[in-house]
């Protein structure tokens, strides 16, 4: 099969395994027939905790986005479980509502009113039997009235805390349990604990009811077309995969910054802190795929095994103390406004020394990466949102100019834009126009809003579609999780025992500290 | 802004284009193809309009070709429009006299540089797509039987003449109907027998359809003529009954299955800018479209 870089889809093995597979069933199918999307099979998407933001602006949304691009099979239902007093009507209602805010693809009557034929709700609380019970007659019903098949995917949009009930319902009232007719998917959201031996604990719940492979961890960012891109970017090409290694690059830097506060998240994220909430998920996972060997093939055991194998040969620093860093916003201006500290946000102690801003070096220890660090950092209040992978390469090792000539050429590097502005810059030197040779510094740019404005489909979409047709490339394995926790539960501990979060002005880059960290290297921080 | 350039060269084409880009404040950056629409005045406006909307997706540089007057002196006057209906840009290329014989003169030297080019013909195609001097120089050659007057005549001369690199819009609305069919076989099905594909009598896409049928599932497949809109119904004989696929308004399928619930799903006709935008997705050679062709003009189905 011959795949165009950009245009290649993200995993082109897996579609074409899964062409392979239903092609030998399925005369209609031919992978030669690139026109034919992946769809659904009959199924019944059980969803709890329909009334959270996520629900609402993300999930709901995708389910329509999906159905509107034909890519949901004919009968497919979509049952809303929540503690409210509503009618299947009602929910119909908050369904239609979210779609009408916030879907993609434009609202069209006929679909909607397909989709709403098979909405249901029902009302209950987490611990109540015969809610349960309630459940499932309701999807036995679809099944019938449907042909649903008795395929089911059970999304838990729920606190973690949560999880053991829900699930030991699902056993209970046999949910959970297929008897050989159809499937059972569960999906769960991050976090996946909050250190190793919860995220076991964790994994312990699920494990009893649910075989790993029907568990789906939703990592959002590996449905974002950029991320899967990386993969596309570095074993499609010819260009890359040559200077992606310790002889060419200099260091690495992965930077998740947001704009805003905790806003109404304290009660989750006091405790938790900026490291555990996205760099023990997202930006490992960034890493994982920037540092990873080329997998065999692209199917889910092959990059999950390349990945497991990158993940664990993270190292730390020797010393935590100088290798990494964590702060705190203080109040200060943000983007043009006045606002609190962390220690003042509502819902947060005073003494609280969660961080909102972490930063580590980790080297990897292969022959590819060995003596390349790789800098982390992930916080809120920073001066805008973004977030990036950017290869700094060494610089050239003779330069034929003299000092002055190239006074303002910095290090070559490759930028890779997660979000906004989704992307890839490569800068480089470039001569001044002008009699002198005078060497500075230039960008070159691929954005993919010029080049496939409105053809991505949002991560949501993309991870819901894969999940109902059981395609697990993009979600992390149990395997990875822990991998991850041991990565950043000594630092955890460490920071926990001896340090206190340092102060940095909302607004600002983050704490001097982590300044300090990259200046001890005699490195910088990208500006953000 | 809308540039217009009477009795110009392709020269003061390229040079206004590079001023207005600096005007505008950028270089010509993430073009992904050049679309040429061979037209003529009165459907220009539909086709540079759906060619601008797909545009959206997939940012082009779009020639627009447009044959005036055979018998007047060599003329071509150039409608430059950019930063206007989105992110490409849009050339109208008004050709009077003999130039109209010799439109690839022009069209060359406005190729967008190392990207793919893709003809496409809204209106009467020529016969013989891939030697006409226009569709020589494109890796996709996009026709519509369905603009025709006798659709099924112009499917066969275009099964005739088939190069790797054609294809027809009448293919592209297939699309959502097949996708629907192979998901209903990813299912576990009975033996299927016979099938009918049901469309207006003049509709190309059911001729495809059943042509597509037949040859995939190796059974015979009968074009059967109804009302429409489209394509009406397509259905399978089979040894538990009759399954059949059926959307009488254009709006929303039922799939009966003897014996299950019946199930409906949306399966809405598209505009065609949507059928555009789905053949500019790809530029590869589409394989099955040329065995399918070339299946309907052997006879297989019917």
């Amino acid at each position: 099969m011959t795949t165009e870089p950009g245009l290649a889809p993200a995993n082109p093995g897996v579609i074409a395994g899964l062409d392979e597979d239903a092609g030998s069933r399925n005369p209609l199918r031919d992978p030669r027939d690139r026109r034919i999307p992946r769809v659904a099979g009959p199924c019944v998407l059980v969803m709890f905790g329909v009334t959270g933001d996520l629900a609402r602006k993300k999930l709901m949304p995708a389910v329509y986005d999906l159905a509107n691009r034909g890519l949901l099979p004919p009968g497919f239902s979509f049952v809303g479980f929540a503690r409210r007093n509503w009618e299947n009507e009602d929910f119909a209602q908050v369904t239609y509502q979210a779609v009408k805010e916030y879907a993609r693809t434009p609202f069209r009557d006929a679909v909607w009113e397909q989709l709403s034929e098979g909405v249901r709700f029902v009302p209950g609380e987490f611990d109540d039997d015969a809610a349960f019970d309630r459940l499932a007659e309701t999807v036995r019903e679809l099944d019938a009235e449907r042909g649903t098949g008795g395929n089911y995917a059970f999304y838990l949009s729920i606190p973690p805390k949560a999880f053991p009930t829900v699930v030991q319902q699902l056993k209970r009232s046999g949910l959970s349990d297929s008897g050989g007719h159809g499937w059972r998917r569960v999906v769960i959201e991050k976090p996946f604990g909050h250190d190793l031996a919860s995220a076991r604990e964790l994994n312990a719940t699920l494990d009893g009811v649910f075989p790993p492979e029907s568990v789906f961890r939703i990592d959002h960012y590996l449905g974002k077309e950029t991320v899967q891109n990386i993969l596309a970017l570095r074993f499609a090409n010819e260009m890359y995969e040559p200077i992606w290694n310790r002889g060419y690059v200099d260091h690495v830097q992965i930077t998740m910054a947001e704009d805003i506060g905790i806003g109404g998240r304290a009660g989750y994220y006091d405790g938790i802190g900026a490291a555990r909430d996205v760099i023990q998920n997202h930006l490992l996972q960034l890493l994982a795929l920037m540092a990873m060997e080329e997998p065999a093939a692209f199917d889910a055991d092959s990059l999950r095994m390349e990945k497991e194998k990158v993940l664990s040969a993270v190292r730390l620093p020797a010393d935590l103390a100088t290798g990494t860093a964590r702060g705190q916003y203080s109040a200060g201006w943000q983007g043009g406004r006045q606002v609190w500290g962390f220690l003042e946000e509502d819902g947060i102690p005073a003494d609280s020394r969660t961080e909102t801003y972490a930063a580590l070096r980790l080297g990897v220890d292969t022959r590819r990466w060995a003596g390349v660090p790789f800098y982390l950092r992930a916080g809120k209040r920073l001066p805008r949102r973004m977030t990036e992978i950017a290869l700094i390469f060494q610089r050239a090792p003779h330069l034929p100019f003299s000092a002055t000539d190239t006074e303002e050429l910095g290090q070559n590097a490759l930028v890779i834009r997660i979000q906004p502005d989704e992307g890839i810059t490569v800068r480089f030197g470039s001569k001044v126009p002008g009699t002198a040779m005078e060497v500075r510094d230039v960008n070159m740019d691929f954005a993919y809003g010029e080049s496939f404005t409105e053809s991505s489909p949002e991560a949501y979409e993309r991870l819901l579609l894969d999940v109902l047709i059981g395609d697990p490339p993009l979600f992390p394995r149990q395997q990875e999780v822990e991998l991850s926790w041991r990565i950043l539960d000594p630092v955890e501990d460490f920071w926990a025992t001896y340090t206190k979060p340092d102060q940095y002005p909302a607004g600002t880059a983050g704490p001097a500290s982590a300044e300090a960290m990259m200046a001890r290297d005699g490195r910088a921080w990208r500006r953000l | 802004m809308t540039i217009d350039l009477t009795d110009t060269t392709t020269g003061a084409i390229l040079e206004a284009l590079s001023q207005a880009r600096r005007r505008l404040g950028g270089p010509a950056s993430g073009m992904v193809l050049t679309l040429i629409i061979v037209t003529d005045e009165s459907s220009q406006y539909d086709a540079v309009r759906a060619a601008n909307h797909a545009g959206r997706e997939h940012p082009s540089r779009v020639l627009a070709v447009i044959a005036r007057r055979p018998k007047a002196e060599s003329r071509l006057d150039a409608e430059i429009r950019v930063g206007e209906t989105g992110p490409g840009e849009t050339i109208l290329l008004r050709m009077y006299g003999p130039l109209g014989q010799h439109a690839d003169s022009v069209v060359a030297p406005l190729l967008a540089p190392d990207v793919p080019v893709v003809t496409w013909w809204p209106d009467e195609a020529p016969p013989a797509p891939s030697t006409d001097p226009l569709g020589t120089v494109a890796q996709r050659r996009v026709t519509d039987a369905a603009s025709s007057d006798a659709p099924r005549d112009m499917l066969l001369s275009l099964a005739k003449a088939y190069q790797p690199g054609d294809t027809d819009l009448s293919w592209t609305r297939s699309t959502p109907w097949r996708t629907l069919l192979a998901a209903t076989l990813d299912q576990p099905y009975p033996e299927l027998l016979s099938g009918e594909v049901l469309a207006e009598p003049d509709n190309p896409t059911g001729d495809l359809m059943a042509a597509w049928l037949g040859l995939r599932l190796g059974i015979e497949v009968r074009r059967g003529e109804s009302g429409g809109p489209g394509v009406t119904e397509v259905g399978f004989e089979t040894p538990e009954g009759k399954v059949t696929i059926s959307r009488p308004d254009g709006r929303t399928a039922t799939l009966s299955w003897p014996g299950r619930p019946e199930r409906r799903v949306a399966l809405h006709r598209r505009e065609t800018d949507d059928l555009i935008a789905e053949e500019l997705r790809r530029l590869e050679p589409d394989e099955v479209y040329g065995e399918t062709i070339r299946a309907l003009a052997g006879g297989s189905a019917r």
